[in-house]
């Protein structure tokens, strides 16, 4: 691998990107479907049957995976960004193991509830 | 190790010959117990391949000419040791990423150089030559900031270590953006506003995303990712003000 790229703040910087760009293909859909429910119950009920399914659960956990993953390293990135104190560069990199620790945990909390 | 067999033993190096379309050609080169990669380049242009072209003048990593990739990874090579970098006995030398290549491991700095005047660079100051000299104070947060980032030696390590370089060749990047931060912090500056508002613009410090592959490659240790960063809160907070 390029040893400019083998460090973790670039394996979280794509993992935040790629994250945005899931949650922005995701959301219209998501909106349109809870907009659905403003045009009477029946709309939304036909897709929530589908919710049962377990590759729909699996897909929801994905996306639980998603927004948690652009959340934590978009924190990350604000704190890089608007605070400062010596030596932050590294330990900021240094939060990427926690940011990470924090994703699984809420995925695992969602797992729990959804199974 | 005994010295003995530390002298017979060889480093294999491929350097990059020719210009984009050009290759890597290896050279055997004797290791030995103190060397940096710029003495290996120099013995290999002293008695293996007269031709080869690369830059370096002062070789005490005052300049800033003699910037390289070094197994994949921008360096100084006057002040990088062989022993720090190589890879089991192979050096892989190229020239800088990022940037148009001349000759081997020249390439033109001029895309380079051109970044600190996008980056709202030349100094204009407020006072004549009969006025006294302005007094700044050192302990001043302004002149604290700038002190940080005043002693770039212009290698271009952090520009052609920057990704989002790699990905927009439009963007200013870490040298030069972190010059306009040393400017805006300038109090004797009269356009801190107009070099803040190139710097903000297009393909400005709002392109950059604190990846900090400059900071972690600059060799004299500044940390241009922290510069940028400064530019950004400019945008909520104004220009720094004297504290
Ligand atoms: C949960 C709260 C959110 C936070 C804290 C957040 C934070 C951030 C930050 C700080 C950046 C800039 C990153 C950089 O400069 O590298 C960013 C980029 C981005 N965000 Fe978000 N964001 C959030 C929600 C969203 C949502 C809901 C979407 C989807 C519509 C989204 C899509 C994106 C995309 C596509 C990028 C560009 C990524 C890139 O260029 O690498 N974000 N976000
Ligand atoms: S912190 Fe910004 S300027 Fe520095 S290498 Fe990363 S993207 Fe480039
Ligand atoms: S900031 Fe550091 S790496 Fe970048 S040009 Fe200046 S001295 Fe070189
Ligand atoms: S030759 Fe001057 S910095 Fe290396």
């Amino acid at each position: 691998m390029n040893p400019l790229r083998n460090h973790k703040s670039y394996l979280a910087a794509i993992g935040h990107r790629v994250s945005g760009i899931a949650l922005a293909l995701f959301l219209p859909f998501h909106f349109l479907l809870l907009g659905s429910a403003l045009e009477g119950a029946q709309g939304l009920d036909r897709f929530l049957v589908y919710t049962d399914l377990t590759p729909v659960k699996v897909a929801e956990w994905g996306l639980v995976m998603m927004l948690s993953v652009h959340l934590f390293f978009g924190i990350r990135v604000l704190f890089l960004e608007f605070t400062r104190w010596p030596g932050h560069v590294n330990d900021l990199a240094g939060w990427v193991v926690p940011c990470s620790i924090a994703v699984l945990f809420v995925g695992t909390v969602f797992l729990i509830q959804v199974l | 190790m005994n010295k003995i067999q530390r002298e017979t033993q060889e480093l294999t190096v491929r350097i990059w010959r020719g210009k984009e379309d050009g290759k890597l050609v290896t050279y055997q080169v004797m290791s030995r117990e103190n060397q940096t990669i710029l003495d290996i380049i120099t013995e290999i242009q002293r008695f293996h391949e007269p031709s080869l072209a690369y830059r370096f003048s002062c070789r005490v990593g005052v300049c800033g000419s003699c910037a390289m990739t070094v197994n994949g990874r921008p360096r100084w090579t006057c002040r990088t040791h062989v022993k720090k970098v190589s890879d089991e006995g192979i050096l892989t030398i190229e020239p800088l990423r990022n940037l148009p290549r001349i000759k081997d491991l020249v390439c033109d700095l001029a895309p380079f150089i051109d970044t600190w005047q996008r980056a709202g660079a030349p100094f204009s100051g407020t006072k004549t030559r009969k006025d006294a000299p302005a007094l700044v104070d050192p302990n001043s947060s302004t002149r604290r900031a700038a002190e940080a980032g005043l002693q770039c030696i212009n290698c271009a390590v952090c520009y052609s270590a920057c990704d989002v370089v790699n990905w927009n060749r439009n963007y200013i990047g870490p040298a030069g953006l972190n010059r306009a931060w040393t400017l805006v912090n300038d109090v004797r500056h009269s356009n801190r506003k107009q070099t803040f508002d190139q710097a903000f613009g297009k393909g400005g410090c709002g392109s950059c995303h604190s990846h900090g592959n400059c900071t972690r490659h600059c060799p004299i240790e500044l940390n241009p990712s922290e510069s940028i960063a400064g530019l950004k809160q400019i945008a909520f907070k104004g220009l720094p003000k004297d504290v």
